[in-house]
């Protein structure tokens, strides 16, 4: 970071720690994992050093999972066979928000497999018996789901290929977890552009397919949404798809985001299960703009973005505004 | 794949199992959780210089330690250093558990088949599928006298475990037991050669669809960490050594050469480099046939020389 990069001197942590995706001014699909538990620098600072990370907006993002799940329960799916799967993986999760933040979470082994559990953020105590449904007050997934600002997505591995059957899921970018649970991994990217002659799909498969207990992967997928909205599932999208054609009228700063996924790939331990950690950052165009570094970098890319690319990731109506307001912002 | 990084741990107990078979278990030495692991994971143990795997037998979830049954194979070699050599209160190197042998959580029941000291991976899917209440069953062959675990074996199993004494025996009950599994019953099996050949000829011959039917080898360690070899740089004309367990990404960049690189495994493709004379031991997941036969470039996150010297186009 040079001190021409960045025009605010203190810049808020929502941008600090915002993780721009771009290492260039142009933007393909690839297979870009890299090994997890590493910060990232970028221009405005850095991200990346734990699994999950907690941030400003833990407590509404906690509020707005758990009003979805209530609404529509349908946003979590778990076949019967994930159990241990969804139990292995909420104990991941809890050991990750720990490390993340030790002052607000705890987890400790009371011996056996009793444990206890404390958020303090959101002041819940809980003592469980791994394995145990009748010690949680719901489903391991529906407990831990609200505790952390990822979406999560369990794939068991059987028959040569990962299947996503299990998953919680609130923050979707245009997908649907109940239309997906119990498809392929290659059946649930079918739709995605210029992958598949690529074989960007079919070696992620393979990847994940060899990930080993314990490893901890990530990559980033980006798009755009209109406001700061979590929720753009295929389930409401006669509540926010409109928005789409309405940006332009104004605010556009304010109100078009960049949204960027986080995502990890980890092995759970006891189940073999592959958990996909799902974690969804926007930042306005507005925000963005104050590093000038990614105000160029990210017209550029949108300007250079083909066609089809565009069209499935639902650009298509503001791209050209966006770039014109980028270049107009500098 | 990357070459997993060693771990030291201490060896708290050390038990006879029978004869010819000891049981070890190893913990974290300062006293820190051990990872989880899947049903039937192995570890790859350093003993007496060479690298073994052994199966984990013990349920995987959350576990306090790693326990491992060596079968004596020999009067050198690893397990010999084991039996002869290993003491309580040593520390042991291993590398983390690796799983090629899972369980099938969509199974309706599991049907495992344990042959001899093959038990060991079956002990663990059988602790798991009681934990979390699978429906399962076991049939252990084993000679009489020599059967390691069995009072595990037969507290877990209960009423759901087949023993056969000799190898007739064995034959008899795979083809009674396999004939009468339901639908969607997974078998897994682990023992020597000719048991595991005598297991999924009876499951063919009892219509077993083959994705049903899932072995276990005593086996080799996989992605080993390769001969040593030399590599020379053609632009710098540098030469230095890359060792065993080192990859030529690692060496390259130790040698101050800028590579870029990701996912170190073989599979994004980021540490391509093209490869000016000597033949490559190609082990990622990028390159196809043709890239391979041609062979002008490599990732050396993965790949190796397959002789004593590689020339890189750098």
């Amino acid at each position: 970071m040079t001190a021409t990069d960045v025009r605010d001197r203190a810049l808020p942590a929502r941008i600090a720690s915002f993780p721009f995706p771009f290492p260039t001014d142009t933007y393909r699909y690839s297979t870009n994992v890299e090994p997890a538990l590493a910060p990232r620098s970028t221009a405005a600072g850095s991200w990346g050093e734990h699994v999950l990370h907690v941030d400003e907006h833990y407590a509404s993002d906690s509020a707005e999972c758990a009003a979805l799940l209530a609404a529509d329960p349908t946003r979590l799916q778990e076949l019967p066979h994930m159990r241990p799967a969804a139990w292995d993986a909420m104990l991941y999760v809890m050991g990750e928000l720990r490390r993340a933040r030790p002052d607000a979470f705890g987890l400790d082994r009371l011996g056996g497999d009793r444990w206890r559990w404390r958020n303090a953020l959101l002041r819940i105590e809980q003592e469980f018996t791994f394995g145990d449904d009748a010690t949680l007050p719901s489903g391991p997934l529906e407990f831990v789901a609200p505790q952390v600002q990822d979406d999560l997505v369990l794939l068991d591995q059987r028959e040569g290929a990962l299947w996503a059957d299990a998953g919680v899921v609130t923050a979707a970018a245009d997908w649907s977890m109940r239309f997906d649970v119990g498809m392929s991994f290659p059946e649930i990217h079918g739709p995605v552009p210029r992958v598949h002659p690529e074989g960007v799909i079919d070696r992620a498969h393979q990847f994940l397919m060899r990930l080993q207990p314990g490893e901890a992967y990530r990559r980033t997928n980006w798009t755009m949404t209109v406001g700061r909205r979590l929720d753009t599932a295929t389930e409401t999208y006669p509540e926010w798809g409109p928005d789409r054609r309405l940006v332009l009228e104004q605010d556009l700063g304010a109100r078009l985001h960049l949204r960027v996924e986080v995502q990890h790939l980890v092995r759970l331990p006891s189940s073999g299960a592959v958990l996909f950690l799902i974690r969804t950052h926007l930042l306005p165009l507005e925000d963005l703009a104050r590093v000038p570094a990614w105000r160029d970098r990210f017209a550029a890319v949108l300007e250079e973005l083909p066609e089809d690319m565009a069209d499935y990731k639902g650009l298509t109506r503001f791209r050209s505004a966006a770039v014109a307001w980028l270049r107009g912002a500098a | 794949m990357s070459v997993p990084a060693t771990q030291l741990l201490r060896v708290t107990r050390i038990r006879a199992v029978t004869d010819r078979v000891r049981e070890i278990r190893l913990a974290d030495p300062d006293g820190r959780p051990l990872a989880g692991y899947a049903p039937g994971s192995h570890l790859v143990v350093t003993a007496g210089g060479t690298r073994n795997a052994y199966s984990l037998t013990g349920s995987g979830i959350a576990p306090g330690d790693y326990r491992i049954s060596v079968l004596r194979t020999g009067d050198d070699g690893g397990s010999a250093w084991l039996h002869d050599v290993l003491r309580a209160g040593d520390l042991l190197a291993v590398e983390p558990p690796r799983s090629a042998f899972r369980p099938e959580l969509a199974a309706r029941k599991s049907f495992l088949v344990a042959a001899g000291i093959g038990v060991t991976p079956i002990l663990s899917h059988l602790a798991a599928a009681r934990a979390w209440g699978r429906p399962v069953e076991v049939v252990y062959g084993y000679r009489p006298g020599e059967a390691a675990h069995l009072e595990e074996v037969r507290q877990l199993a209960g009423p759901d475990l087949v023993e056969a004494q000799g190898r007739v025996a064995l034959a008899d009950a795979l083809r009674e037991r396999m004939a009468v599994q339901p639908w969607g019953t997974h078998a897994h099996a682990c023992g020597p050669a000719a048991v595991l050949d005598l297991f999924t000829a009876t499951a063919r011959a009892a219509g077993w669809p083959p994705a049903r039917v899932h072995l276990e080898h005593f086996r080799a360690p996989e992605l080993s960490p390769g001969r040593p070899f030399t590599a020379r740089l053609r632009r710098s004309g540098r030469e230095f050594p890359v060792p065993s367990g080192t990859s030529l990404l690692e060496a390259v960049l130790a040698a101050g050469v800028e590579v870029p690189s990701m996912c170190r495994q073989g599979v994004c493709g980021q540490c391509l480099v093209p490869v000016a004379a000597g033949r490559v031991d190609h082990r990622d997941l990028v390159l196809d046939e043709a890239d391979r036969l041609a062979s002008t470039h490599l990732l050396a996150c993965v790949s190796r020389a397959a002789d004593t010297h590689l020339e890189l186009d750098l």
